[in-house]
């Protein structure tokens, strides 16, 4: 069984981004870059497959800047075999990137696509679902738990009241949540290792794909700052100041 | 033109989420010259829920499709009714919640109708402008959709007040065509905190703990608070990695986003993640051991100490 994953690079989840000052978007320069984590989760979970002997190829693909060699090779070091980076200048908004994974999907002909619930940069949390719309796959979304037996994936999906468990049938998109597993740490070997593996690289124009964006962001603002709150010396005085001064018990 | 609220429920009752998205669908009505608000109600045995939805101010219209296959209420079965629904009716605007519900199915809707969703909206500016946060929270990106003839919105409850119940006289209409998509997804159980537990977005009062409360036992202490002040119960993700909480008890940036009058921040450091899913709550209080936990710089009341000591005496003296 063949397994696609999707992963994107993205800020560092350590980093706190800045408005620029003519409010057009977030100061990326000179940021550290990571593999989204949700992105990482679904590498690895590819990976613990391929281990049970579920999976025998993990294709990683990404979309994006040249840069994006840097995060593919960290994917194969992790131990996915082979990767596509699609080149984009422009960033694209996340149905364009359904589109291409689509077109990715239709000559790659995996079993399974896993990839991050969420990308922690845009924060759309759309990738998955709008992939599985265009394919007319079955979707689990947000999962926590993934078996595979029979051409059936059993998913444990976290949802706002608790856990859900859901059967589908593949081919299928599964989305990761923070609690499916924990990704290894690359060893140099194994980053050795990776440089050697195959990584093809296509321009996003020669898929002919529409990709034009629909959207138009007017400004980015940082969000109103908190006033500078009080330390407090006990209980007591926090109890006065609730009841006192912010009446809110 | 109409808005089309998607209602999210459990097939008994209509979840809170729902009545803050119809106050989005009605500031895009006023935007846009009053057009009709339609909720659609997509459940089984969900008559309740369809006539809780005709008693929220704002809402014009509903509609429930009611069908055995619609219990589980799974994202492709839920989309192919809505496509059908917006097929054969006038709309302008698809909402949802932005809970792990609208989340799941409106994507994969707005995949078929050829859109660009906006996810995760706090304001609405015009019929197509509409505010988002973006990298946890740090930024607030302003988003106009000028192309696409439907928006697809998720709506954040906490940038927008619940609608009242209890105000409105719609009319409830069973849906004629119910679509059956026999897709490859079956809803094996589900594992559901539930009982008494108050909802997490939707209570006045958050109390949450974080790694500082050191193991699951000392929830309880948090759980006592909590019953003093009326409070739902919420978690740093560190607190559900460790296992201490189940996974819906998360507040921050990948799990639920809240904006209560008081949170109380027990033990949290304060990650960025976690800030992006209570720096809107009106008042902010942490009490950490360490006094240069990042936590403080959003607190409006910050106390230094160890949390296992200061929550039984805060609690009792309530």
């Amino acid at each position: 069984m063949k397994v696609l994953v999707p992963i994107k690079r993205v800020v560092d989840f350590t980093v706190k981004v800045r408005v620029k000052s003519d409010s057009s978007g977030v100061d990326l320069d000179n940021v550290k870059m990571s593999m989204n984590p949700f992105d990482e989760i679904a590498v690895e979970e590819a990976i613990r497959l391929k281990e049970r002997g579920i999976v025998t190829e993990i294709v990683t693909v990404s979309i994006g800047s040249p840069a994006c060699q840097e995060t593919l090779r960290t994917a194969m070091a992790m131990g996915a075999d082979r990767s596509i980076l699609i080149e984009s200048e422009n960033g694209l908004e996340p149905l364009a990137i359904a589109k291409l994974l689509k077109t990715v999907v239709l000559k790659e002909n995996p079993q399974v696509v896993i990839l991050g619930k969420q990308a922690i940069d845009d924060d759309s949390n759309q990738t998955g679902q709008l992939l599985a719309g265009l394919l007319d796959w079955p979707q689990a979304t947000f999962a926590s738990k993934l078996e595979m037996t029979n051409g059936k994936a059993v998913v444990t999906r976290e949802i706002d009241g608790g856990l859900e468990t859901l059967e589908v049938t593949l081919p299928a998109v599964i989305t990761t949540d923070l609690r499916l597993n924990e990704p290894r740490y690359t060893t140099l070997p194994n980053i050795m290792k990776a440089k050697k593996r195959p990584l093809d690289i296509l321009k996003v124009a020669d898929l002919q794909i529409d990709i034009a964006p629909r959207l138009t962001t007017l400004k980015v603002e940082a969000p109103r700052p908190r006033k500078a709150g009080i330390r407090v010396a006990s209980v007591e005085e926090l109890i006065t100041k609730l009841r006192d001064e912010a009446k809110v018990i | 033109m109409s808005i089309l609220v998607l209602a999210e429920h459990d097939n008994v009752a209509l979840k809170p989420a729902t009545q803050h998205t119809i106050t989005a669908g009605s500031k895009i009505s006023e935007k846009g010259g009053n057009l009709e608000v339609h909720v659609l109600v997509i459940g089984e045995d969900a008559q309740g829920v369809a006539q809780a939805s005709a008693r929220v101010a704002g809402v014009n219209k509903v509609f429930l499709a009611d069908a055995p296959h619609f219990g589980a209420q799974t994202a492709e079965a839920v989309c192919a009714q809505v496509l059908q629904h917006i097929q054969v009716g006038d709309y302008s605007h698809v909402l949802a919640p932005a809970t792990t519900f609208g989340k799941n199915v409106l994507p994969r809707i707005a995949a078929r109708l050829d859109v660009q969703q906006i996810s995760g909206i706090i304001d609405v500016l015009a019929v197509d402008t509409f505010v988002r946060p973006i990298y946890a929270g740090n930024a607030l990106a302003t988003v106009q959709s000028a192309t696409d003839p439907i928006k697809v919105l998720t709506v954040l409850s906490t940038g927008f007040a619940a609608a009242a119940v209890a105000e409105g006289n719609a009319t409830v209409e069973p849906v004629r065509e119910i679509v059956n998509d026999a897709s490859g997804t079956r809803l094996l159980g589900r594992q559901l905190s539930g009982g008494e537990k108050l909802e997490l977005t939707a209570a006045r009062v958050v109390v949450s703990g974080g790694r500082g409360l050191q193991k699951a036992e000392n929830f309880k202490l948090l759980e006592a608070l909590a019953a003093k002040l009326n409070a739902a119960v919420g978690a740093s993700r560190a607190a559900v990695d460790a296992g201490y909480v189940p996974n819906d008890y998360q507040v921050g940036q990948t799990g639920k986003i809240v904006a209560p009058d008081l949170y109380i921040a027990v033990g949290i450091s304060g990650a960025i993640q976690h800030l992006a899913g209570m720096r809107d709550s009106k008042v902010i209080v942490a009490i950490n051991k360490d006094p240069d936990a990042p936590i403080f710089q959003v607190a409006d009341y910050g106390l230094v100490g160890d949390a296992l000591e200061i929550l039984p005496r805060l609690t009792a003296q309530l």
